[in-house]
């Protein structure tokens, strides 16, 4: 057994994603609401990694490689959006998109 | 107070807490830049409580790929937008000290914490019983989880391909 309780690191686990929802949430510069989405995506590996610790299994750890490429996706598709969109819109304003027609 | 007070656990939470408080200073900052810079104290802290959880591979992987290679992404990225109307220009210039005391304060305390976990001996006894290592992560990711990984090389693709298509120039045939 190991000697970080499971329910400890699970506590920061949910601390941790509920402070990059609350980001999501409220801010309104796209860029920091990546940001946010980056601090989430740790958190669920946070919580991946204490149950691959907590049962002595490296399927954690897979989990957490796998959230790795996907956020590592994640950021270029979203940066180069951004880059898009602070082009066309001269701002990264998150209530600008509400402009774009389908 | 002693040191044999200072266990494993004590040691998490306060890598943990320095992740917290780092995260809040992300979500809640001003200055783009700034809040990157709280961002990789945040993953930091974060690779140490993987450290102390027993997956150093995990650990190591977060401060190469997240601190290392996503977040330059980001850097790369804010260099691109150009800053005429940014925050930063607006930002009160050479303040001295007190832009970068809060990032290295939090830094120095990871530091001591890595280097209090690495010369104790009963923290390094507990820490190597039960380590979840590099071996056992490598013989599942390509056993049991062969088609995972190969996904996750699709993913990768997409989004490389995704990302040189939508941040091309208008003149380059980058139109949406």
């Amino acid at each position: 057994m190991t000697a970080i309780p499971l329910s400890h690191a699970l506590v920061l686990a949910c601390i941790l994603f509920v402070i990059g929802f609350v980001g999501v949430i409220v801010r309104k510069n796209t860029l920091f609401m990546l940001m946010s989405l980056e601090v989430m995506l740790n958190a669920v590996g946070v919580a991946f990694i204490g149950a691959g610790s907590a049962w002595q299994q490296a399927d954690g750890q897979i989990m957490f490689i796998l959230i790795l490429t996907l956020a590592a996706a994640e950021v270029a598709v979203g940066l180069a959006l951004l880059i898009r969109m602070q082009r066309r819109f001269r701002s990264l304003d998150i209530d600008k998109l509400s402009q774009l027609r389908g | 107070m002693s040191w044999n007070l200072i266990s494993l656990e004590t040691i998490f939470y306060l890598a943990g807490a320095v992740a917290i408080i780092a995260s809040l200073k992300v979500v809640t900052g001003k200055n783009t830049i700034h809040a990157l810079l709280y961002l990789v104290v945040s993953l930091l802290a974060v690779a140490v409580c993987f450290y102390l959880m027993g997956a150093p591979f995990a650990a190591g992987l977060e401060v190469i790929v997240y601190a290392g290679a996503i977040l330059v992404l980001f850097v790369f990225a804010v260099m691109m937008f150009g800053l005429a109307k940014d925050e930063t220009r607006h930002a009160p210039q050479a303040t001295g000290l007190s832009i970068w005391v809060g990032p290295v304060t939090l830094a120095l305390v990871l530091l001591a914490i890595l280097i209090f976990a690495i010369d104790d001996a009963s923290i390094q006894q507990k820490l190597t019983a039960n380590i979840v290592g590099a071996r056992q992560v490598g013989a599942l990711l390509y056993g049991p989880y062969l088609l995972a990984v190969e996904i996750a090389s699709f993913l990768l693709l997409a989004g490389l391909v995704a990302g040189y298509h939508y941040a091309k120039p208008d003149g380059q045939g980058g139109h949406l």
